[in-house]
């Protein structure tokens, strides 16, 4: 009331959802930045290095935003996706499965880790961020004990099975085929997320789960629907993974569940749940990984790569603390 | 219907509502007794008592939130029994509770058609929208389908729950304080809303403490008083006077206190002029030594509001604080202390003390600077200390070492006085310091409170019961909606006249949303 002016200006902005704008604009700024500054940024291979970064973090983030925003966290995407490479890479190298089955298996393990999160959640009433750290260890410990510690090797483009990275990766012409599966992906859970039932009430366990309850809504059967989404998610970044990496190590995977969490929460959504976009997700995830070929054009190493990555989530965090404060001062 | 008629009333097929001898128990307490309650089709009935009186107990039975202990319901001619919420709802009984439990992220559609979204999997907000829009138009509600809860007024929140209890096809709407936290021009917009309801025959039930709307919008008012039923009158024909009476008219156990202990030349301890906060306005009042100041109104009123500007928890737009005569400038609860201002909170458990640890560190947790040197806490003398408490003010705790949680609520309540009392604090402030304590224990904190006054320090007592308030006070000050609408010596005050201050709503009109 007392900047009314000013006030409303910032509502019609929260209204018109340009709040998504912001993260795109920095998104752009980066871009711009480094293309002046680095070298050999604004290339065809640099582009295609931010593509492949951008595929397992971008399914893993997809997942995680629909579970932030019910309120929750999943701390085992990252280890769940490996441990569903490493046992499909088993069911490849030991058992000789056709590859096709393979990746079947990484999507089911990875689901069925998701299954277990979302039932201790839902029906236990264990809190997320403790569920989902125990199925952490454990799914990187059981990966590990299935592959009895070997890494798994999938197939080359020219060996027989290739055919696989060249169907999920790159084509032989170089077509990025991971950015479309990614793409894909996102408009499924797009559509998912804003117009179907499971959208409507992840946002509203989110919001009041009080309140949803007392409306009649099963809580704990979509709160399970969520996690098994997010294993889901993971079962297919362990695809994408697998394809473009072709190498996968045991008991690793534990950190990567952090650039999914990163990601989303610089794309806008609340911890606090009840608020998020996929959108915003996506630019998040982008914002990552130009980051870090950004870095890595103007000569900085990982060590700076992790160490900005932890600033852009701050300064996000802030962001979007100052947002929700000003968006109070407007409601009252 | 015509199958039930045992008695004669004429209006006997306007009854939709009957509850008959409810009975509820809760560990021990009595909520309700062999409750009765009627309603007629397209009555505004008023239910109205004291905090605690059992209305929303009553309510929460009709709802199907609660299971009565004993006692029918008959709704529609036919005995019911539900079980849940929900089946209430569906058969046409719904309730908007104090509180709101609304989705604020979600829009005003989305919330009232939540978990009501069409069949199969995918949802459609234009079908909802429209929907929505048609019961908006049909309550003359000016708010669009496509508002965030969070972008709207809470009174506007208000009416978008109260029309999703009426897209429930509702026959009985009950309104649990609908009014408390909205503006003079967004009450009006609700009781046009509720005289378009009755019109269509919608019966509604209307809990509220503020008797001037009763009289307004009420045909009918029914009296609760400590769970049991007192009686129903018809508004055209009660006055106020005659509902007060009825609210209070329990004999009062407690011998009240018939003048002042207070010399009239003590002098003032602690003073405010003009405290202001959004929830507060402009209150000034002295505290004179060896006072006991009682602050009275309901639930909501302000009375710790005024508390927490006092020990500086929230900040105040304006405001001046004396303290024996000094003015001092507390911005954060340390600086209250640190001018003996010691603040008991309403709900020990969450704000008073650390419930997993001793005695001994509860009470010393103020005070540990004084008993510590370079950082390490002399335990002995910390034990000492309190032991010499314990003693003086009879704590019953097997040990100083015993874990907090394991003591009674009295003990507890003991503890946070000693924690104030070794910090040196000359005034205390009792927010209803006797909540959760059995009556045996009450008298002992009440005797506590006199030899603390005795000893020369003084007590701002915030309480919601009446007769501890008559009993303790040598002076009471009345709030209503943040403002204080009256203060009486003790002499003077008695029930009927704190009530009448206490639901005084002409200073409501200064409030915007």
């Amino acid at each position: 009331m007392v900047n009314g002016e000013k006030s409303g200006v910032l509502e019609a902005i929260r209204r018109s959802g340009l709040q998504k704008l912001l993260a795109l604009g920095a998104l752009l700024i980066m871009c711009t930045f480094f293309s002046i500054f680095g070298q050999n940024f604004f290339s065809h291979s640099a582009f295609m290095n931010i593509l492949d970064a951008s595929y397992y973090i971008g399914f893993m983030a997809i997942g995680q935003t629909f579970v932030i925003i019910t309120g929750g966290i999943d701390l085992s995407v990252g280890t769940v996706m490996m441990s569903g490479a490493l046992i499909g890479g088993v069911a490849y190298n030991v058992w000789h499965w056709p590859i096709a089955f393979c990746l079947v298996v990484i999507v089911i393990v990875a689901t069925i880790f998701g299954l277990i999160n979302g039932l201790l959640i839902a029906k236990l009433h264990l809190p997320p961020f403790i569920v989902t750290l125990g199925t952490q260890f454990i799914s990187l410990g059981f990966g590990s004990i299935v592959a009895e510690v070997q890494t798994q090797q999938y197939p080359t483009v020219n060996q027989a099975d290739g055919w696989f990275k060249t169907a999920f990766y790159r084509t032989q012409g170089g077509f990025p085929m991971g950015a479309v599966f990614l793409l894909l992906f996102f408009i499924a859970a797009y559509i998912l997320l804003t117009r179907t039932k499971l959208g409507r009430y992840t946002y509203a366990i989110g919001s009041n789960e009080e309140a949803a309850r007392i409306s009649g809504i099963n809580i704990d059967k979509w709160k399970v629907i969520v996690y098994v989404l997010s294993g889901f998610s993971a079962g297919l970044a362990g695809i994408l993974y697998a394809a473009t990496y072709t190498t996968i190590v045991p008991q690793t995977g534990n950190g990567l569940e952090l650039y999914a969490i990163a990601a989303v929460v610089i794309g806008g959504t609340s911890l606090a749940g009840g608020v998020g976009s996929l959108v915003g997700s996506l630019i998040g995830v982008f914002i990552m990984t130009v980051l870090k070929d950004g870095l890595m054009s103007m000569n900085m190493q990982s060590q700076w790569q992790i160490f900005f990555t932890g600033v852009v989530v701050i300064l996000a965090v802030l962001l979007d603390i100052y947002r929700s404060k000003k968006a109070a001062q407007v409601k009252n | 219907m015509g199958e039930r008629n045992a008695n004669t009333l004429t209006n006997e097929s306007q009854k939709v509502l009957e509850m008959l001898g409810i009975d509820k128990r809760f560990q021990g307490v009595h909520a309700l007794k062999e409750c009765t309650f009627e309603l007629r089709k397209g009555e505004v009935h008023a239910l109205v008592g004291e905090n605690g009186a059992g209305k929303s107990t009553l309510m929460k039975i009709l709802t199907g939130i609660y299971q009565p202990d004993k006692g029918e319901i008959v709704y529609n001619g036919k005995k019911v029994h539900f079980r849940t919420a929900k089946e209430a709802q569906v058969a046409g009984i719904s309730i908007v509770h104090q509180e709101l439990n609304l989705m604020n992220h979600l829009t005003a559609a989305q919330n009232i058609f939540v978990g009501r979204e069409a069949k199969g999997f995918m949802t459609d907000d234009r079908v909802i929208n429209e929907r929505t829009r048609k019961l908006f138009d049909s309550l003359n509600l000016n708010i669009k389908p496509t508002d965030k809860i969070s972008f709207l007024t809470i009174g506007k929140a208000q009416m978008v729950e109260i029309a999703k209890a009426i897209s429930f096809e509702a026959n009985i709407l009950v309104l649990d304080e609908p009014t408390a936290a909205l503006t003079i021009s967004e009450t009006e917009e609700l009781f046009n809303m509720m005289n378009e309801l009755r019109a269509k025959g919608v019966s509604i039930i209307y809990i509220s403490h503020r008797l001037e709307e009763i009289e307004v919008m009420a045909d009918r008012v029914t009296v609760m008083r400590d769970g049991q039923y007192v009686g129903t009158l018809v508004m055209k024909d009660a006055t106020l006077d005659q509902i007060i009476k009825m609210m209070v008219g329990r004999t009062i156990y407690e011998e009240p206190k018939t003048k002042s202990h207070v010399k009239p030349d003590a002098p003032v301890v602690l003073e405010t002029k003009n405290l202001s906060s959004p929830l507060v306005k402009d209150v000034s009042f002295l505290l004179r030594q060896g006072e006991i100041l009682g602050f009275a109104g309901l639930i909501g009123a302000g009375r710790t509001e005024v508390a927490r500007l006092v020990i500086g928890a929230d900040r105040r737009f304006r405001g001046d604080i004396f303290v024996s005569g000094r003015q001092v400038n507390i911005k954060c609860p340390k600086d209250a202390v640190s001018h003996g201002i010691g603040y008991l909170s309403e709900d020990r458990k969450r704000y008073g003390l650390a419930l997993g640890l001793s005695v001994t560190d509860n009470a010393m947790l103020a005070s540990l600077d004084d008993y510590a040197s370079s950082g390490f806490i002399n335990q002995r003398k910390c034990e000492q200390e309190t032991y010499k408490y314990i003693k003086s003010i009879d704590i019953k705790t097997p040990s100083s070492r015993q874990i907090i949680r394991n003591l009674s609520g009295g003990n507890q309540q003991k503890v946070v006085i000693a924690k104030w009392l070794i910090k040196n604090c000359d005034i205390l402030i009792f927010d209803e310091p006797t909540r959760g304590i059995d009556i045996g224990a009450k008298s002992e904190i009440y005797k506590l409170m006199n030899d603390l006054v005795n000893r020369g320090r003084s007590i701002i007592m915030i309480s919601s019961e009446l007769p501890e308030l008559l009993r303790m006070s040598d002076r009471i000050i009345v709030m209503c909606e943040g403002a204080k609408t009256k203060e009486l010596d003790i002499s003077e005050a008695d029930s009927e006249i704190i009530m009448k201050y206490a639901t005084l709503n002409d200073v409501g009109g200064k409030k915007h949303g």
